[in-house]
């Protein structure tokens, strides 16, 4: 199969700690995406300058024109500059485009930065946009969502994640504490890694199952905490890759599939985008399932981790929960799982979340983990997620 | 804070005959015959083949309920008097699915897989009536 020939590797990355309330002044997205940079640039111990390629989910400064916004503001002339927008997906696809990039010689090096926080200057003039709680939906004349989705409260993250699970139910069983153990596991993780907004705060699975329930069957401990934060990885050819001073990350598989927007019209809503873009990646990197030392899985919820986790191989279809209840999902366990504490005890930095298991992945195959770091991991899988199970991108890295 | 209104549907020119047909308590859903099938929503080129042969054909609208959650917390500011949400997702015999609401139901009566059938909502004043749905 044609692909990727591992020839591009991540050589720096970057992620800010989780903030509840931030302590670090406001700055604009650009800013945020410039300090972000010198840190993955500064990670890497590469000259700057040899930067031509960046990648972004759009800066909230400018509409429009985002590559060459941030062109401009950086110093950096590019040669390859592409805007991203698949939700949670944004960033494992922002991956393995730039790796693309790379190994087609379109550029040497580019940035994969993703700015997190929602405290930005405010202007004395204009008043703050209100809250807009149409969140992934769009509520513009003519949209999908404006006529058949948000007339009846189908909007936001909660109840149509709650939908899946609930047909999840239906069709192959639910055993809330097996799903509950998914949160329990990464907290041990958070409380590992200091970043993480839950860092020292343990919760058991009696914990999550006695937490609010949201909307059935998610509680509260099975959804994510918006944080401030921010995080970013530089991608670079084999040359720049030597030259840098971490163990280079090689990109060596990816996949992609988007199958729909709203979950009321998937073909196969048990069937996540993540099991063919799983598929495509491990050919791809000729790996497999068994290969993987660490995985950093996409976990907006609980019933995205159970999901992907069948989907992308791991286990058996409807045998997740069982499955979950044999493994030990730590660090220390027989399949790390969001060893960073994912999103669900790190937190979600907005639309960086994404960019947090990327450096999950990166963090671990370069050794840098630290309390939680896996040994001997040279082999790492990390997925994104993105809308509501809609559009997912998988992701091989290997270390040398 | 105000309270924040309930969103209304505006009819576009592709889906207006949708929104006449609720109006007069009728469902009218697209049919392509060269996909032998149903489409949904109101679309002008049949999804997948881009097919042009989409026609306007009525349904009884009756179905099963595919999946559903009971929503707690309000999924945005206009149902925070509207608790629980019983946001559902109903699958038409005739084939699409539709995204609605559960009315007429105790929670715990809920079951994936029962009979639903059309509850048309006429909201005054706006000529639109949304389509909800109750256990058959």
């Amino acid at each position: 199969m044609t692909g990727l020939r591992g020839e591009a590797a991540i050589v720096g990355i970057a992620e800010l700690p989780a903030e509840r309330r931030p302590t670090r002044p406001p700055l604009f997205t650009l800013d945020q995406y410039a300090l972000l940079a010198k840190m993955v640039v500064e990670d890497a111990g590469v000259d700057p300058a040899c930067i031509n390629g960046l990648l972004t989910h759009g800066v909230a400064e400018s509409a429009m024109f985002a590559p060459a916004t941030l062109c401009e503001y950086l110093g950096l002339a590019l040669d390859f500059g592409e805007r991203v927008d698949l939700g949670g997906a944004t960033s494992a696809g922002m991956v393995w485009r730039a790796a693309a990039a790379v190994e087609l010689g379109v550029c040497d090096a580019a940035l994969a930065v993703v700015p997190g926080s929602a405290s930005l200057p405010q202007s004395q003039r204009s008043s703050p946009s209100g809250p807009n709680w149409y969140g992934a939906s769009s509520n513009n004349y003519g949209s999908p969502q404006a006529e058949f989705e948000i007339p009846h409260g189908n909007v936001g993250q909660n109840a149509p994640y709650a939908q899946i699970a609930q047909r999840y139910a239906a069709e192959f069983g639910y055993d809330p504490a097996a799903v509950a153990k998914i949160a329990v596991d990464q907290r041990t993780n958070a409380c590992a890694h200091p970043g993480a907004v839950f860092h020292g705060a343990p919760i058991t699975i009696d914990d999550v199952l006695g937490s609010p329930m949201i909307a059935d069957p998610i509680h509260m401990l099975e959804t994510v905490m918006r944080v401030h934060g921010g995080a970013g990885v530089l991608i670079a050819n084999a040359d720049i890759a030597r030259r840098s001073r971490h163990r280079p990350v090689w990109i060596t598989g990816f996949g992609e599939h988007i199958a729909y927007k709203t979950p009321t019209y998937a073909d196969d809503l048990m069937r996540t985008p993540i099991a063919r873009a799983a598929d495509k990646a491990f050919v791809m990197a000729g790996l497999s399932r068994s290969d993987v030392d660490a995985a950093s899985i996409y976990d907006c919820y609980t019933i995205t981790v159970l999901m992907s986790l069948e989907d992308a191989g791991f286990c058996a279809k409807g045998k997740g929960m069982s499955w979950i209840t044999e493994h030990d999902l730590t660090h220390r366990g027989d399949f790390p799982l969001n060893t960073a504490g994912g999103q669900l005890s790190f937190g979600q930095a907005g639309m960086a979340g994404g960019m947090h298991h990327v450096v999950d992945g990166a963090r671990q195959i370069m050794g840098r983990a630290g309390d939680t770091q896996v040994p001997d991991c040279n082999t790492a899988f990390v997925t994104g997620n993105g809308g509501i199970m809609s559009e997912q991108v998988a992701l091989l890295m290997r270390g040398d | 804070m105000t309270k924040e209104l309930r969103p209304i549907p505006e009819p576009t020119p592709v889906s207006q005959p949708f929104w006449d047909g609720l109006s007069q308590h009728r469902i009218l859903v697209q049919y392509s015959p060269s996909l032998a099938r149903y489409v949904f929503y109101p679309r002008t080129l049949a999804p997948g083949t881009l097919a042009d042969d989409l026609e306007w054909r009525e349904i009884d609208g009756a179905g099963t309920l595919y999946t559903y959650t009971v929503a707690r917390r309000p999924t945005g500011p206009p149902w925070a008097d509207a608790l629980p949400q019983l946001l559902a997702v109903v699958q038409w015999d005739a084939g699409p699915r539709i995204s609605t609401e559960l009315v007429e139901v105790d929670p715990s009566d809920i079951r994936i897989g029962m009979h639903v059938r059309p509850v048309f909502c006429d909201l005054p004043e706006t000529g639109i009536t949304l389509l909800k749905y109750r256990p058959a």
